[in-house]
């Protein structure tokens, strides 16, 4: 079950704000509606964010995801729809049951920070906690271990003000961290901060959430912090989602002029990812089989090198012609003598660092998971097409599909 | 009040009765709830007497030495230096004790004032419609001519320190509202949408966050409330409310340019002292209740943290 599910929700400010929502689902434009005074904020939004995600909201200003992610811990209520956060529908909660829900359920992280000037680090990270009734010791207990988590440990005791702006919003995250809740809203978090410590944060934040396993909704206006972070991204236009997908169907498969424009600046190699691009081996040599077997492989193939793998797919290594070539001539019966450790990446190497990798290996790059099995290869050509001609980047390709080499 | 009938054939504008009216309504309340106006009257004048009493019990240098530490204390030991100076003047123009009356009156005053002013801000700020409705009578309240509101005070509470409160809360109260709703008004919007995020209640979020961001806002309405009920408690002086106003209207009456300006150096004097304690206690509210509340941790060490590798005493 998804820990935030968003049906058909719509925000629409203004008096009697109802009767747009009937306009607009029988086909009313925004302008429409804002002939009559009303202002639709959010159209028809539904999405679903599973346990554990990272579930980016991507959006100019004024594309109304500051309203969607409002409505999702009901410091908005939506004019219709429903949305439900960890079983609990917000929609028809009011008063009591809704700040039950915001102290146990979900927290958020805001842009401008939104610390207490005249509190200190430790008592601004242990807020929520002070909301949620614990005591002192205990307050301060998992304060501590939420800025330890953020790396701000030891500074408990110094105000806000007296902080960066970087280390402002590790309290502001420590605070959301120390509420213990599954659900992070995250709204423009890293968007007040410079470049550098933005990108640091982003890390930590990916580290944190493998680390916890926290379910993340994050809004952005930055493209690339959205592919950077997000496991799913929304694009928002003008109140309306125009396309949810992973970060490669998005940048490969857009669903409008409006999201391919976006995604055309995007720098493809640091977003794509080798799995984006690795294609099925075109012929795979077993383990248990010697240099004649890969001799007749590599002609066949038209191949110069091969990869070698076990029952289990496990990767053993690779084995070049001119060594199998010599190998035969000799008449050598196992591969021990040929096989040489191949260059592997994993699943989720950007393309900046499969560059370098391919430039070190003169045979394709060999693509393996955690269990060092191998899931597909990268060879230098697929390589340079990805860079080049975006259309050219296909998921998959069957083994029938001779890559031109 | 006879309604000239020429009137309307000279300028086109009818008269409107306004005055007839406004007299109308005084002495229907003078006439219906004098009783609560005469208790009224007892309480502030009670009160105001009492703690005049009460200022005037112990030698006036002691209390000066005492006014003036506190001086130090909130500010720094030339305020202090400059206070006992100031007050030494009062004693010596032999006004110490209308100056004691006069500041028992502003203190009462004051306080009611604030009783009333803070919660209306509060309300003020939390809605637009008492917001709006709160405004005009603001206005009306700060911008009468102070003399005007003595004399329905007469009518309602006769003579004496009872009008002169009431006159006196009547003209300090505006910007005590006012400034209340600034300072609310003022706090951070994210803020309190953090306050709201993590579940806390409206009352939370008030004493909370609220408040206390808008404390500096709100000492500076105290302290303007403290000021115009100065100046008001001299003017109340006409009503029989005693103090260094009484002293001035006898001067005025008696043309005694001396007594005069004694008792106006006097007005001074106690202005600026109250003034800069007032602002003091105010500005620097804020930031020493941070600096307090950081040493404490610190010192408690209870938080388990060390402390950050900046000075105790730097501002933010």
């Amino acid at each position: 079950m998804p820990m935030i599910q968003s049906h058909e929700i719509f925000k629409i400010f203004g008096n009697k704000p109802e009767r747009g929502v009937e306009r607009l689902r029988s086909g009313a434009t925004r302008d429409d509606l804002r002939k009559d005074g009303l202002t639709p904020a959010v159209m028809d939004a539904s999405f679903d964010v599973g346990e554990g995600e990272i579930f980016v909201v991507m959006g100019l200003s004024g594309s109304g995801k500051s309203t969607l992610i409002r409505m999702v811990n009901g410091l908005l209520m939506p004019t219709a729809g429903s949305m439900s956060v960890a079983g609990e529908d917000i929609t028809r909660l009011r008063g009591k049951d809704l700040r039950r829900v915001r102290r146990e359920k979900v927290s958020m992280v805001f842009q401008h920070f939104a610390l207490l000037p005249h509190r200190t680090v430790g008592e601004n990270a242990a807020y929520g906690l002070k909301v949620q009734g614990l005591n002192r010791s205990e307050r301060e207990k998992k304060a501590d271990v939420a800025l330890q988590l953020v790396g701000l440990e030891g500074w408990g005791g110094s105000l806000p003000g007296e902080l960066s702006g970087g280390m402002r919003q590790r309290v502001g995250l420590a605070r959301a961290l120390a509420a213990e809740t599954d659900v992070m809203l995250m709204d423009e978090a890293f968007s007040a901060l410079d470049p550098l410590i933005r990108r640091e944060m982003q890390d930590q934040l990916v580290d944190l959430q493998h680390q916890l396993g926290k379910t993340i909704l994050f809004i952005t206006h930055d493209l690339n912090e959205a592919m950077r972070l997000g496991d799913r991204i929304a694009m928002m236009r003008d109140g309306r989602i125009v396309q949810i997908g992973t970060t490669e169907q998005i940048l490969n498969d857009p669903a409008n002029d409006y999201v391919a424009q976006f995604v055309q600046d995007v720098d493809r190699t640091r977003v794509l990812t080798a799995s984006a691009i690795m294609e099925a081996p075109v012929a795979l040599l077993g383990s248990e089989q010697g240099p004649r077997a890969a001799h007749r492989l590599l002609r066949e193939n038209q191949l110069s090198s091969l990869m070698v793998v076990g029952r289990d797919k496990t990767l053993h290594g690779i084995v070049h012609e001119h060594e199998v070539a010599e190998a035969v001539q000799q008449g050598t019966d196992d591969l021990d003598g040929v096989l040489r450790s191949a260059t592997t990446v994993r699943l989720d190497t950007t393309l900046s660092d499969l560059i370098s990798a391919a430039a070190e290996s003169p045979a394709a790059l060999a693509v393996v998971d955690e269990h060092g099995k191998l899931r597909g290869v990268v060879p230098r050509v697929t390589l340079l097409n990805a860079l080049g001609d975006p259309t050219t980047v296909v998921e998959h390709v069957g083994p029938e599909q001779k890559v031109m080499a | 009040m006879s309604v000239p009938t020429s009137q309307f054939e000279e300028t086109g504008v009818p008269r409107v009765p306004v005055g007839d009216g406004i007299e109308a309504v005084f002495d229907w309340v003078n006439e219906n709830l004098g009783a609560f106006f005469d208790l009224v009257s007892d309480a502030v004048s009670g009160a105001t007497e009492t703690l005049a009493d009460v200022l005037n019990a112990p030698t006036p240098l002691i209390l000066v030495v005492l006014f003036a530490a506190l001086a130090w204390l909130v500010k720094n030991w030339k305020f202090g230096v400059v206070s006992f100076i100031g007050l030494a003047f009062i004693i010596s123009v032999d006004q110490w004790e209308n100056a004691m009356t006069t500041l028992a009156l502003v203190l009462v005053a004051t306080v009611i004032a604030l009783v009333i002013a803070v919660p209306l801000g509060l309300a003020a700020a939390r809605s637009d419609s008492v917001s709006n409705a709160v405004r005009p009578v603001m206005d009306l309240m700060q911008t009468m001519p102070a003399f005007v509101w003595l004399v329905p005070m007469v009518t309602l509470f006769s003579i004496g320190v009872g009008p002169g409160v009431v006159a006196t809360i009547i003209f300090a109260l505006p910007p005590g509202v006012r400034l209340t709703e600034l300072g609310i008004r003022q706090v951070d919007a994210e803020v309190v949408e953090a306050g709201h995020a993590f579940g806390s209640s409206p009352g939370q979020i008030l004493r909370g966050i609220q408040l206390p961001l808008a404390l500096p806002t709100i000492m500076a309405g105290v302290n303007q409330v403290i000021m115009l009920a100065l100046s008001m408690a001299v003017i109340a002086g006409l009503v029989g409310a005693g103090g260094l106003g009484g002293a001035v209207t006898s001067s005025i009456s008696q043309l005694d340019i001396g007594l005069g300006f004694e008792a106006g150096l006097s007005v001074v004097a106690l202005a600026i002292y109250l003034d800069r304690t007032t602002a003091a206690v105010g500005g620097g509210a804020a930031t020493r209740a941070r600096r307090i509340s950081g040493a404490l941790g610190r010192i408690l060490g209870r938080s388990g943290t060390t402390a950050a590798p900046v000075p105790a005493g730097s501002r933010t």
